[in-house]
């Protein structure tokens, strides 16, 4: 019921905003932390976020949290919470809040913000220990974003 | 801290042992040779607000890696400290000294290790012991400096630790070291890279947890150098440092630079109270 009324919210959102992305320095957050439009306009697929969060290279989730269906893959962190039922605590919008950049949540929180190009110290050009090229990109892309917001909203108890 | 809650929960126990790597115990003793007693846990010294105790990075390594420790045979990095006891008594450079014309054994140098990085009155600055020796070679051999983490230094820096083994850190913090000391400590506390993660993040807030498959420890260097099982050598603190750094997506600084003498005061300094347990092995 839920998915269905997202998907249609979507698709209402994509005819609006066609291809327009909403950049990282573009971002709307609600009072606490939430975004209520999805970054890309394009509904997110459940199944590729599923691999963004296992993948290191990725969203690397795992490295800090336990989720039970993807007990599949080795290794998974104690730094977070377990994202079990994660779907019934927090709605679309704050989980997209929460992804982009957690600080905005939870202050000082040791979540990465996936979805900021600004305000580091130091930055870094990937994992080579060099200076970064700027400008950055952000760690996920818009779409990679909604992918990984798909995912979690599957996690309900 | 998340763990430290949900273990109370048998689902997370069994998670862990599903999903998560080989379990330390993280309250074994250490004793070496079943002769030298390493303190492995202590109480945290007065000037680390975030800690109670602290903890030997040996503490939450796997079993087996602990027990590579226990036994100068079975160690590796013993290999690279009996490679610098050779060269102890080599002559080198214009002087025509070796290290042992002025030092005899190099048991006599026992209590460096644990009480370096130190200021240096003739230098007028703070030294690592990896400076110190470089010190010894430019200066008063008339040799050259060994470059900083080379194999040369490491192999110097492991042979002054093992003999040190079961001395306290005691690592001085006030007086001509003091502004050093806050740099190093600012450095810790700073968030780097676009992971936007600092030292204290993870070895503060977060040992004993995992970080995907890595069991995290409170980063201590008081068994630095460190034979890593992961690249079979030895490995530098400042290295090391300079790892965690470039893990966060961040530009690291250079090792031996000012900024990374001064976090190795500062980390060393966090570890006053354990024994210097160097050259250990980690994974
Ligand atoms: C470096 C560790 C780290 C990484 C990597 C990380 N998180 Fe988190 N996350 C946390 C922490 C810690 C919290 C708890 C917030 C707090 O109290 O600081 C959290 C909270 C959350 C929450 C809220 C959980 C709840 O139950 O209320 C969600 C959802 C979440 N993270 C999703 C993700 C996703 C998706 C990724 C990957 C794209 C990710 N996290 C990567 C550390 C991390
Ligand atoms: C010509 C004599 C001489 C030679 C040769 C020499 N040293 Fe030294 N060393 C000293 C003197 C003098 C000091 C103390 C003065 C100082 O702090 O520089 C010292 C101090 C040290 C210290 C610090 C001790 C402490 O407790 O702070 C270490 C470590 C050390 N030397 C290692 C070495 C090594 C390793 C070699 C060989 C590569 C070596 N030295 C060669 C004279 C020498
Ligand atoms: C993202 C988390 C993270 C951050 C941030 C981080 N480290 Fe680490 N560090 C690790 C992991 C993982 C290891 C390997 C397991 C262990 O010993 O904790 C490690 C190991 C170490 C070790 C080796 C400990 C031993 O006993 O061999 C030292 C020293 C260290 N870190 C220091 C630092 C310093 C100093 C900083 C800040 C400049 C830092 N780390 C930042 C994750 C981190």
């Amino acid at each position: 019921m839920k998915r269905i009324l997202t998907a249609g919210a979507v698709s209402f959102l994509s005819t609006v905003a066609a291809t327009a992305e909403v950049l990282p320095e573009d971002i709307v957050f609600g009072e606490y932390g939430e975004v209520e439009v999805s970054l890309s306009g394009v509904a997110g697929d459940p199944v590729s976020g599923e691999a963004l969060m296992v993948a290191r290279g990725k969203g690397n989730c795992l490295a800090c949290h336990q989720v039970t269906a993807l007990e599949q893959h080795p290794f998974h962190g104690e730094v977070g919470p377990s994202l079990d039922g994660v779907a019934d605590r927090w709605s679309e919008a704050e989980l997209r809040g929460i992804v982009v950049n957690a600080k905005m949540t939870y202050e000082g929180t040791v979540m990465p913000a996936f979805y900021k190009v600004s305000g580091f110290y130091r930055p870094g050009d990937a994992y080579t220990g060099k200076a970064a090229v700027m400008p950055l990109s952000p760690l996920l892309t818009a779409q990679e974003i909604e992918d990984i917001v798909a995912y979690l909203l599957t996690l309900s108890d | 801290m998340y763990m430290k809650t949900l273990i109370k929960s048998g689902v997370a126990v069994i998670a862990l042992l599903a999903a998560g790597p080989v379990a330390a115990d993280e309250d074994a003793d250490l004793i070496i040779n079943d002769e030298i007693e390493i303190t492995v846990r202590a109480e945290a010294p007065a000037h680390v607000d975030g800690l109670r105790t602290i903890y030997s990075g040996w503490v939450f390594r796997a079993d087996e890696t602990q027990a590579l420790q226990m036994d100068d045979f079975e160690n590796p990095a013993m290999l690279f400290a009996d490679e610098a006891r050779e060269k102890w008594t080599r002559v080198e450079g214009s002087a025509e000294k070796s290290c042992a014309d002025c030092h005899g054994e190099p048991e006599s140098l026992a209590d460096a290790r644990g009480t370096y990085p130190k200021w240096n009155d003739q230098a007028q600055e703070v030294r690592t012991l990896a400076m110190q020796v470089n010190g010894c070679r430019t200066e008063q051999m008339g040799a050259e400096a060994w470059k900083y983490d080379s194999a040369e230094l490491l192999n110097m820096e492991a042979l002054l630790s093992s003999v040190a083994r079961g001395n306290p850190v005691n690592v001085a913090i006030d007086g001509p070291v003091a502004a050093t000391f806050e740099l190093g400590k600012e450095i810790y506390y700073s968030r780097f890279g676009q992971l936007d993660l600092s030292c204290a993040n993870c070895h503060e807030e977060n040992y004993g947890n995992n970080i995907r498959a890595d069991h995290l420890s409170q980063g201590q260097i008081n068994g630095f150098p460190t034979y890593r099982l992961k690249n079979a050598r030895l490995n530098g603190a400042q290295t090391r440092f300079r790892g965690c750094i470039r893990d966060t997506r961040a530009e690291t600084y250079a090792v031996g630079s000012e900024e990374f003498i001064a976090l190795e005061l500062y980390v060393a300094s966090r570890g006053n109270g354990l024994s210097v347990e160097g050259p250990s092995v980690r994974n």
